[in-house]
């Protein structure tokens, strides 16, 4: 495991615990690249708060900076650190439990029978979009 | 290390290994208990599959097959891309307890990061829907 492979998470999450620069990231991956000025219009901050979160979220590869109109820099999402941080998350949200919660209950109701109603419960607890 | 790469859970099960066996490498098991439906080629790199009635689907490569005390494949990990090559490792253990069975699920990979991965993670230069757009638009003016 390459050393940094926590490092290029941790900056994700640090990133991800400020609502502002959440409001930031949602707004770049919703609207696509924008000025610092363009973000300050959109979000309740002002433009001198937007870039100094812009600077952070730069450092830690969550936003690229490249020219735009006017001389005005533009940022753009950069979601490669993002799938880093889904690795972890990808474990911490594995559910064996119950899956194998239901392999008990179906070995002791016995093998033969067909599938019935109490297991979709359990698998029930698996949400939706985490398939594995 | 501050994140888990593996994930284990062992439990035990009143029932022999053939029986736990059968309700691990077979379509009809797997879909008793794991998925809502399921489909395997039981022989290392045959192809399975689970379906749920949520709507999402599970594609593994079976790896290890050691009747009837391993048994091992390969999966997707969850909340990446499709087209993400990473994948996990699960591997069942089935050991006889008590005439019953102790088995052991030990899920592997979760922090692994290909050469190429690590790269993009640092790396400035994106290949998002922007260049995808970009490439679109060369494309349609070529046309």
């Amino acid at each position: 495991m390459p050393p940094d492979i926590e490092a290029i998470a941790e900056q994700v999450f640090v990133a991800l615990a400020d609502p502002t620069r959440r409001a930031i990231l949602a707004a770049l991956a919703s609207g696509g690249p924008a000025t610092a000025t363009d973000l300050g219009g959109r979000l309740p901050v002002t433009r001198q708060a937007v870039a100094k979160h812009l600077a952070l979220l730069a450092e830690a590869g969550l936003v690229t900076a490249e020219p735009g109109e006017r001389r005005r820099v533009r940022y753009r999402l950069h979601s490669a650190p993002m799938q880093v941080a889904q690795q972890f998350l990808a474990a911490l949200a594995r559910d064996w439990d119950s899956p194998l919660g239901a392999l008990k209950d179906h070995l002791d109701r016995g093998a033969r029978e067909p599938a019935a109603a109490p297991l979709h419960g359990t698998r029930a607890h698996r949400p939706e979009g985490q398939a594995p | 290390m501050g994140f888990p790469d593996r994930i284990e859970r062992t439990v035990e099960l009143a029932h022999p290994p053939a029986k736990v066996w059968t309700a691990l490498t077979t379509a009809e098991g797997l879909a008793a208990w794991f998925g809502n439906e399921a489909a395997i080629d039981l022989h290392p790199g045959g192809s399975a599959w689970m379906k749920w009635n949520e709507g999402h689907t599970a594609q593994m490569r079976v790896e290890r097959v050691e009747e009837p005390r391993v048994f091992g494949f390969t999966w997707h990990i969850s909340g990446l891309p499709d087209d993400d090559p990473r994948r996990t490792y699960v591997e069942f253990t089935l050991e006889p307890a008590d005439g019953g069975t102790r088995l052991t699920v030990v899920e592997s990979g979760f922090a692994q990061l290909s050469d190429q991965a690590f790269h993009d993670a640092f790396d400035g230069n994106t290949k998002g829907w922007a260049s995808e757009l970009a490439e679109l638009a060369t494309y349609l003016d070529a046309a």
